[in-house]
């Protein structure tokens, strides 16, 4: 079998699909990559299928040795990789030789750089799913973030190498938002319109603080009325909750099933992806839509990603 | 119960791909019950384009495929569901044990619960092993089981300022619910003691210790004990 070998790990790489979902009722949440649009196109770009398992890198990008060669793509943000030290670009299929190194460094724009290789990283599957979930310990490689040392074995495959690319006249379609799109939330009825009127007109910051379970924002803190007493229940992901404390906090793949803060808005589906790419210190906004207007985002998103000139060979 | 009294269950969109079924706006073994039906009938006959449940309380959040239903239309379809409720027989509930060390360095936070509620150490422990409690939902982590039933005697608020990582095992208290930490994780409730048992074991087949509906219970164990468990 062909293997990776962690001659650095960067800051928080893991393992990741596009997670496992119905196994709210273990209380398990999904997991799976943080970006999922760019992790299915860099599936593609191999010839992977679109939930291939592969490395998802944190603001810093590791150091990776093939010692047997391999096909490999990056998608995402730019983490300015190198080849043997010869500048690579992000969004088309490159053949690595055996015994060459592929260096990522620092992002250059957005959180999250994926690193897709033909066949997919090989892990044992827990819950139908490779994706690591960190807090438990699960899924993934050994459950955890990748260290200096590991080897990673690939998935074998034999299709021949491909030249492929992503037409950047979509991908620009698909780039991540720095205003998120959201719906009401459950309890947004708790939050009085000047409430709202300071969560949808003010700017925050993603705090230093944020992971995969949840994105911590800084700004104005949000008044929630005293109307309810909040009982735990499920919480979906993307919701956007107010702690007593009035700081908003967006519940992400890693998130918690359930919990007992007022959630005043939840991101739409479209726009996961754009939270994936968020950084500590990025400013954002928000801007209500209505249910409509979510699912017709959705669905033109969709059909960006079905579109047939997406990938070129 | 009657249908009538079910088609009460009210419906709210949570997010665009999800929607939350509340059965009533409190915590009552009959809504638990509903939850815990309503999950079982959902397990034995699927709804296409429904992915995934979280329950809680008194409440079930639905997860759906928003590019195949709207809203109102999976309220349409769980609505018959929502009738034939009380067909569902439900398990009969299993009983569980759960050994735990009491106070010192296995539970931190003890002497102040004896405090808040001027008890002794040892009636806080009683108190806290007298208890039947219910497993309400799992929630928050894998294996984390929402205990109601905590005596009255032994309410203490959360901690202001959240623990960020609790020893796995801990057993906490919070407004009236008990339960286990099942990792590392960050946590807000009061650690009065831990246990040796794993509540969570991705190579067993039942993963979960405890599951919805089950009864419990915990038994006093000395250091000696625990380490003994701990090893076996």
């Amino acid at each position: 079998m062909k293997a990776i070998h962690v001659q650095a790990p960067g800051l928080f790489t893991t393992v990741q699909d596009l997670g496992r979902e119905g196994f709210g009722p273990l209380g398990v949440s999904p997991s799976g990559a943080a970006d999922p649009i760019s992790l299915r196109l860099g599936n593609r770009l191999v010839g992977n299928p679109e939930n291939a398992a592969a490395l998802e890198m944190t603001l810093l990008g590791g150091t990776f040795l093939f010692s047997e060669g391999a096909i490999v793509a990056l998608s995402g943000s730019d983490f300015g990789a190198t080849l043997d030290q010869v500048p690579v670009d992000l969004w088309m299929s490159l053949e690595v030789r055996p015994g060459q190194t592929l260096r990522l460094g620092p992002t250059r724009a957005g959180a999250r750089s994926y690193l897709c290789v033909q066949g997919g990283i090989a892990v044992k599957a827990f819950l139908s799913s490779a994706s690591t979930h960190t807090l438990s310990g699960l899924g993934g490689f050994e459950g955890r973030a990748l260290r200096k040392g590991d080897v990673l074995s690939i998935a074998s495959v034999s299709q021949p190498y491909c030249r492929r690319t992503a037409a950047p006249h979509i991908l620009s379609r698909l780039s991540p938002r720095k205003i998120l799109r959201c719906t009401t939330g459950p309890q947004s009825e708790w939050f009085p319109e000047p409430s709202q009127q300071l969560f949808y007109g003010s700017t925050y910051r993603v705090a230093e603080e944020s992971n995969r379970m949840g994105l911590r924002l800084e700004g104005p803190a949000i008044p929630v009325s005293s109307h309810g007493h909040m009982i735990s229940e499920g919480v979906s992901l993307g919701a956007i909750q107010v702690p007593g404390g009035g700081s908003p906090i967006i519940l992400f793949v890693e998130q918690q099933t359930t919990g007992g803060y007022p959630k005043i808005a939840n991101v739409i589906s479209a726009d996961f992806s754009s939270v994936g790419q968020l950084r500590p210190r990025d400013e954002i906004r928000f801007e209500r839509v209505t249910w409509e207007v979510a699912r017709s985002l959705l669905q033109q998103q969709e059909e960006l990603l079905a579109s047939r000139e997406l990938i070129q060979e | 119960m009657s249908a009538t009294a079910h088609g009460t269950a009210q419906f709210r969109p949570a997010s665009d791909n999800s929607l939350l079924i509340y059965f009533d706006q409190r915590i009552s073994l009959d809504a638990h019950q509903q939850v815990a039906k309503l999950l079982r009938l959902l397990e034995l006959q699927p709804v296409s384009g429904i992915v995934n449940l979280h329950p809680a309380y008194c409440s079930v959040l639905v997860k759906f495929d928003t590019l195949k239903f709207r809203h109102d239309e999976v309220e349409t379809r769980l609505r018959p569901y929502l009738d034939r409720l009380d067909e569902v027989i439900l398990p009969e509930p299993r009983h569980r044990e759960i050994p735990v060390c009491y106070g010192g360095e296995y539970g931190p936070d003890l002497a102040e619960v004896c405090d808040t509620n001027r008890l002794s150490l040892q009636q806080a422990i009683d108190l806290h092993v007298s208890a039947t409690y219910i497993v309400y939902f799992l929630g928050f982590v894998p294996g984390f089981a929402y205990l109601g039933g905590l005596p009255e005697a032994l309410l203490t608020p959360r901690l202001a300022v959240p623990r960020r990582r609790v020893p796995p095992g801990s057993v906490g208290i919070a407004g009236q619910q008990s339960g286990v930490y099942p990792f590392s994780t960050p946590g807000g409730w009061r650690l009065i003691g831990r246990t040796p048992l794993a509540m969570f074991r991705p190579d067993r087949d039942a993963m979960n210790f405890l599951s919805i509906g089950d009864r419990v219970h915990f038994t006093p164990i000395s250091p000696e004990q625990f380490t003994a468990l701990e090893n076996a």
